[in-house]
């Protein structure tokens, strides 16, 4: 269950401001790719174009063209909730659901596609949670809120959330900023398990952890405030950061600037 | 709905102050005071309302004496008769009814309209839907009260006649056709009344869920109902409780406009479409100006079976809301 990603001429627009501009690029199938950039150049905003959720926030729009193997994400009769279930997300700040358990927690997007048996169910949510490395830790408090694990497990149980779904491609913005050293390398430990399964494309803005987890990294950068957030250089991991072919993304890669 | 002052706001002395001592005696003073001020108007206010609650049941007692009947299961209410009888069979259930139809009724749609202010209009329609709705919450209860006798009256008779052709073998339902003048007509105008102050805390509370949560259920590819099923609904729940309660009380406790729809009678009757019955506040507004004080002593009497109902909700509906306390957003 993984697909290709490609994308050609992709532009996005909050109102009138353009936030990123003409950004064409491919993920393949079962990778780890890794977006770096100074803060604000735009990589969640592309991220987010990746499953259609640049446009619920009001006046955003995009324009281009995102292939998922051969079918257009922005294609006329597309609908984005279909999208959204089989591109999946995690998000910069842990965000179980708080008035569902753990176990609710992880089965609530099975829900959303259907009527499951409860042994289904069951086996699916061990699944996830195996999946997620979290299974052990939860295993006996499966029916306490999700709200009270720790921001590590809760930000695992968000994975597992998004696991559950079996998507062909996970986003993850920025998952580990709002945790803890150990936390964040449970989660890195995830990522390259998960990439046998999944395309896997994560934003961070830590180098070391791009270097660690990722097949590919993207470097975005924007020429002044105000203007437009552009792809500058994609290729292999230790390319970019042994030998970028652009000084820009030298010049990031090596701390000089950003 | 202001956020509660916190004291986080407390402005740090100035970097000029060197002395510690001399700035925290300054803040130490202050918090005496305000302590001070705040203990005992409290205090005050308890003192207060002790005093008022101990004056009404001694009144209520004065009366309740020398009653002829029992007063929790005499229907009607000759307080001014020689002797006395009077009990609250009648106004109890008449209360109780005419809220129950008001909560069923405006509770549903209160929450749809808040719901489609908050998720479903585009913005420069949910704005004035808004506000017009709050202005409904401004109009006084005799003009609802006369709204309901001129307007609601007579038109609901088509309903009405509806109704009992396909359910009035229910008894509860069924309707002759005379002036509707009864509890059912009295629970439509209480809906009405507290339709907008129900809405308006709702899409407070509903706006207020976090962003966060509602991206969560979008991106596993929640439906819009979906979204608001898994996070708002949740989120709000204990929101729209206080919300309903707040109108409860408001239908509950309705003198004016009740009093104007309907025609009172010492019947107590399960057909709440037709004329009759009675509520406490209503009795209270329809007797008053023609009972002694005897008779007004009897009426204090009731008016405090309606405070008791009025707290039972109110404690009930705390118990609600704190029964998920662990499961609510504010954890999150
Ligand atoms: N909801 C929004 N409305 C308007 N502008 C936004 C919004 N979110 C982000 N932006 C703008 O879009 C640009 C890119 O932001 P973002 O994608 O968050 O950058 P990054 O994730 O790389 O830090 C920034 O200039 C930011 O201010
Ligand atoms: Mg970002």
């Amino acid at each position: 269950m993984a697909k290709r990603i490609d994308i050609s001429g992709l532009t996005a627009y909050y109102g009138d401001f353009k936030a990123i501009e003409d950004i064409s690029m491919a993920v393949e199938p079962r990778s780890v790719t890794a977006f770096i950039g100074p803060s604000g150049c735009g990589k969640s905003t592309f991220l987010r174009t990746i499953n259609r959720m640049h446009e619920v926030i009001p006046g955003a729009r995009v324009e281009g063209k995102v292939m998922l193997d051969d079918e257009n994400l922005y294609g006329t009769g597309v609908d984005p909730v279909s999208v959204r279930r089989v591109v999946g997300m995690v998000f910069q700040r842990p965000n179980p659901f708080p008035t569902m358990s753990v176990y609710e927690n992880v089965a609530a997007g099975l829900k959303l596609n259907g009527r499951y048996k409860k042994s289904e169910l069951d086996d699916v949510v061990e699944k996830s949670l195996r999946g997620a490395n979290l299974w052990n830790e939860v295993k006996d408090r499966l029916n306490r809120p999700g709200s009270g694990l720790s921001g590590g497990q809760q930000q695992r149980l968000c994975i597992a959330r998004a696991i559950a779904v079996e998507p062909q491609v996970l986003l993850m913005d920025e998952p580990c900023s709002a945790l803890d050293p150990i936390s964040t390398l449970a989660i890195e430990d995830l990522i390259g398990d998960l990439k046998t399964r999944f395309t896997i494309v994560i934003v961070t803005h830590n180098m070391q952890q791009a270097a660690r987890v990722s097949d590919r990294t993207a470097f975005f950068n924007l020429s002044a405030v105000g203007e437009p957030g552009r792809l500058i250089e994609l290729d292999d991991t230790d390319k970019i950061f042994s030998n970028p072919s652009v000084q820009a993304t030298e010049d990031y890669v090596s701390g000089r600037f950003g | 709905m202001t956020a509660p002052p916190t004291d986080k706001e407390t402005p740090a002395p100035p970097p000029s102050q060197v002395l510690l001592s001399d700035a925290k005696g300054s803040t130490r003073r202050g918090d005496k005071i305000f302590s001070g001020l705040s203990k005992g108007s409290g205090i005050t206010l308890l003192l207060i309302m002790a005093a008022i609650a101990a004056f009404l049941a001694y009144r209520a007692s004065i009366a309740l004496a020398d009653n002829e009947g029992n007063f929790l299961t005499t229907f009607e209410w000759d307080a001014n008769s020689i002797p006395p009888k009077f009990g609250i069979a009648v106004l109890a259930f008449g209360t109780v009814v005419s809220s129950v139809v008001a909560m069923v009724i405006a509770v549903p749609i209160a929450v749809g309209i808040a719901l489609f202010i908050t998720h479903y209009a585009p913005r420069r329609l949910a704005a004035p839907i808004a506000y017009v709705i709050d202005l409904l919450a401004a109009v006084p209860s005799i003009v609802y009260g006369l709204w309901g006798a001129l307007f609601l009256v007579p038109h609901l008779v088509g309903t009405y006649e509806w109704l009992d052709r396909y359910l009035g073998w229910t008894v509860v339902l069924s309707f002759d056709g005379t002036a509707p003048r009864s509890l059912m007509t009295a629970g439509i105008l209480l809906a009405v009344m507290i339709l907008p102050i129900i809405t308006n805390v709702s899409r407070e509370v509903f706006a207020q869920t976090p962003r966060l949560q509602e991206e969560a259920a979008l991106a596993l590819g929640a439906t819009r109902w979906e979204v608001i099923r898994m996070t708002v609904l949740p989120f709000g729940r204990s929101g729209v409780i206080s919300a309903s309660m707040l109108g409860l009380g408001r239908a509950l406790g309705e003198t004016m406009a009740v009093a104007t729809v309907l025609s009172p009678s010492a019947l107590l009757s399960a057909e709440i479409l037709q004329a009759g019955g009675g509520t406490f506040a209503q009795n209270i507004a329809a007797s008053f100006g023609e009972s002694g004080q005897f008779g007004r002593d009897a009426l204090i009497a009731s008016g405090l079976v309606l405070f008791v109902i009025t707290l039972v909700v109110n404690g009930a509906a705390r118990l609600i809301i704190a029964r998920r306390k662990e499961y609510s957003g504010a954890n999150a």
